[in-house]
């Protein structure tokens, strides 16, 4: 199943009514749906986390669902990041299939010898014998005014990690598929959502689907130039793609979907098409996400590329507090335009 | 029922029937042959590191056999533990096998881990082995989280998680003993307090009262003789049926030594303890000696048992150390295998 249009979920529609078949919902709904219909089908999955029951997280992503499913499987844990996903890690190890809820993603640095040492190793270290199909739910991005410690996108330690599988959903439609996925998977999952993005609206089908990771989406299509964007970049990518088309520049917008495992074949045959390359994502832009797709793109389509592959991230200073300097950190769509028209000399 | 076993420590020979007596034999004798399993493979361990036939290193579990002995004997097979980097006595005492044991501590293919984990990560899920980490205090998430499973299935299962006295300077471990109080989970802390963390002695880590520390979380908790087996496991069997029974976890400190190093390398030790401490609780507090003796003062088992037992775990061990030196190295494809399930 595919979406009706490749950008009906980032610019508003043109029709008024969602087609046959299809709602449009929140990315917050999304995850919620994601949640409550996998929870339904399968007994062994349990939430557990800070303020995920009655108080549905600080998002209120969460809501509904321990009146659903009761304080059993939705599950308040105290201010122990490190704790209670060990013992995620200790439930996936034995039967159950935890989601285990980090507030924001700051806090991960809390948990992570839990993530990265543990839940990473055990199928490995045990020699295929044990598995770990645990789910990390936790949030990325800034602007929301919360400063250094509330704001960072730190998705790309993850990525860095065998042994995780980390999924950066940008649209609703993706949310829900993606989720549904990281809940049936055998392996620890890191599912980060951008903390912005949960009133953004988009279409989803009625019923049944996944997302099978390692896919990437092409967003928009085009033939000039190619922006590779994550998460809450694919927003900025397509607000910038739209403006570019305003000059006479086509701009294709791929998201990865999933940066482990890494569809790197999509986003080598887009390069190969345009010749042009930007690499747009929250996370810090030194040794990040755009390094790695950056590489991938330089030797996977090396002949074709007009220029050096360009990249954006967020700019490598803790997150300020201040809303004008928190909004210099961040790569929005006038950055993407400048550096495509630099790219495609027409600066 | 396994708690009937005889655990007095009084030295007076009891008044028991035959029949009584052949059970109680046959089932010291038996924690006897593990504990003399655990004590000699620890033996060839260093031998092979020794040699350099061994890669890497190991920490080795010997003076604290009674520990592991009297608390696995206390669970049901499918009851789960986790284990330390200190490792090789729980593997083995809830039913690992020596052969495969010396396979994975060689990094060779029939290893409990295809050799991908070595010593300090042997995992046997068919034995409730969740696994060995690495990572002091590490595991205590793990174990709460698989006592949260057991209550959740209804399973009737229990955990131990095997700790050592360092451990106690990790936050995860407080953590982790917060939530099972909380919520009532089935699992016991057990801290092998062998008075050392690596090489620094733990007076000068550790503040305050030890047990004070799971008292203020409302755990239940006891101290026992960590050398003697026989209380070891009367303690373990208290412990492991009031989670059985749905009444929380509990911690148990077992006082021990361990009579080699940190790890098999750490052969000059004069700065962090004496060589009259060693030679004081080899002497006077080897477990197996405190066993055999109670064992003769009852009239249950004489030299021949002893010797009958020797023979069967060395030509064991001896079986198991040919067994995996002979064994195949895993095959280089394997090293990109089991990254994903």
């Amino acid at each position: 199943m595919s979406m009706p249009s490749a950008s009906s979920a980032a610019s508003a529609p043109q029709v008024p009514q969602a087609p046959e078949g299809w709602r449009e919902i929140t990315l917050g709904q999304a995850i919620r749906e994601a949640l409550a219909e996998e929870m339904r089908r399968d007994p062994r999955i349990l939430l557990l986390g800070e303020d995920v029951a009655e108080a549905g997280n600080p998002f209120k992503v969460l809501s509904g669902l321990v009146e659903e499913f009761g304080p059993e499987r939705v599950i308040d844990t105290p201010i122990s990041e490190a704790g209670f996903t060990g013992i995620g890690v200790g439930l996936a190890m034995t039967g159950m299939r935890p989601v285990v809820d980090i507030m924001f993603g700051d806090f991960l640095t809390l948990a992570m010898d839990q993530i990265v040492n543990q839940a990473a190793k055990v199928h490995y270290m045990s020699g295929g014998k044990l598995k770990v199909p645990l789910v990390v739910r936790t949030t990325l991005g800034a602007t929301r005014r919360s400063a250094a410690q509330h704001s960072q996108s730190l998705h790309a330690w993850f990525s860095h990690i065998p042994g995780l599988k980390v999924v950066l959903p940008s649209t609703p439609y993706d949310a829900k598929g993606l989720l549904k996925t990281a809940i049936r998977d055998d392996n620890p999952v890191l599912f980060f959502e951008d903390k912005m993005m949960y009133q953004l609206k988009g279409l989803v089908p009625e019923g049944e689907y996944t997302i099978p990771f390692g896919v990437a989406d092409i967003k928009r299509e085009g033939s000039d130039l190619t922006i590779v964007a994550t998460s809450s970049m694919v927003q900025v990518a397509l607000a910038a793609a739209t403006e570019l088309e305003q000059l006479g520049i086509s701009a294709e917008v791929i998201d990865p979907r999933t940066t482990s495992p890494l569809d790197k074949q999509t986003l080598i045959e887009s390069a190969k098409k345009t010749s042009r390359v930007i690499v747009v994502d929250e996370g810090y832009q030194s040794y990040g996400v755009t390094a790695e797709i950056a590489a991938v793109i330089s030797e996977g389509a090396f002949y074709y590329l007009d220029a050096p592959v360009k990249r954006l991230g967020a700019l490598d200073v803790p997150v300020p507090f201040s809303p004008v300097l928190e909004d210099l950190t961040v790569p929005t769509p006038a950055a993407v335009v400048e550096m495509a028209k630099t790219l495609c000399g027409r600066a | 029922m396994v708690s009937e076993h005889l655990t007095s420590s009084e030295g007076r020979p009891l008044a028991l029937d035959e029949a009584s007596r052949a059970r109680e034999r046959q089932f010291w004798l038996s924690l006897y042959e593990q504990m003399l399993t655990i004590r000699l493979f620890e033996e060839q361990v260093n031998e092979l590191y020794m040699s350099a036939k061994m890669p890497g290193l190991a920490h080795l579990y010997s003076g604290e056999e009674a520990v592991a002995v009297g608390v696995c004997a206390a669970l049901r097979r499918d009851d789960y533990i986790t284990s330390t980097h200190r490792g090789h006595g729980h593997c083995l005492a809830k039913g690992a096998a020596v052969d495969r044991m010396f396979a994975e501590l060689l990094g060779k293919q029939p290893g409990y881990c295809r050799g991908k984990g070595g010593s300090m990560h042997i995992a046997d899920q068919e034995s409730g082995n969740l696994g060995a980490n690495a990572i002091v205090g590490g595991s205590a998430g793990i174990a709460t989280g698989a006592a949260l499973s057991c209550k959740r299935r209804g399973s009737g299962q229990v955990v131990v998680c095997f700790f050592g006295d360092g451990a106690l300077g990790q936050g995860l471990l407080y953590e982790a003993m917060n939530m099972a109080a909380l919520w009532q989970l089935p699992v016991i802390y057990v801290c092998e307090n062998n008075l050392y963390n690596e090489y620094t002695p733990n007076r000068e880590t550790t503040a305050g009262d030890m047990l004070a520390r799971p008292r203020a979380f409302g755990i239940h908790t006891e101290e026992v003789d960590g050398q003697d087996v026989r209380a070891v496991y009367a303690a373990a069997v208290r412990l492991v049926e009031r989670a059985r029974r749905g009444e929380g976890p509990a911690y148990l400190q077992c006082n021990t030594y361990r009579f080699y190093g940190h790890h098999v390398g750490d052969i000059q030790r004069s700065y962090y303890r004496s060589r009259e401490e060693e030679e004081w609780w080899k002497a006077q507090r080897d477990p197996l000696k405190l066993l055999g003796s109670w064992l003769r003062e009852q009239g249950l088992a004489e030299d021949s048992h002893f010797a009958e037992i020797e023979r069967r775990v060395r030509a064991m061990i001896e079986a198991g150390v040919r067994f995996a030196l002979e064994a195949p190295y895993p095959d280089p494809q394997e090293v990109a295998q089991h990254v994903y399930a």
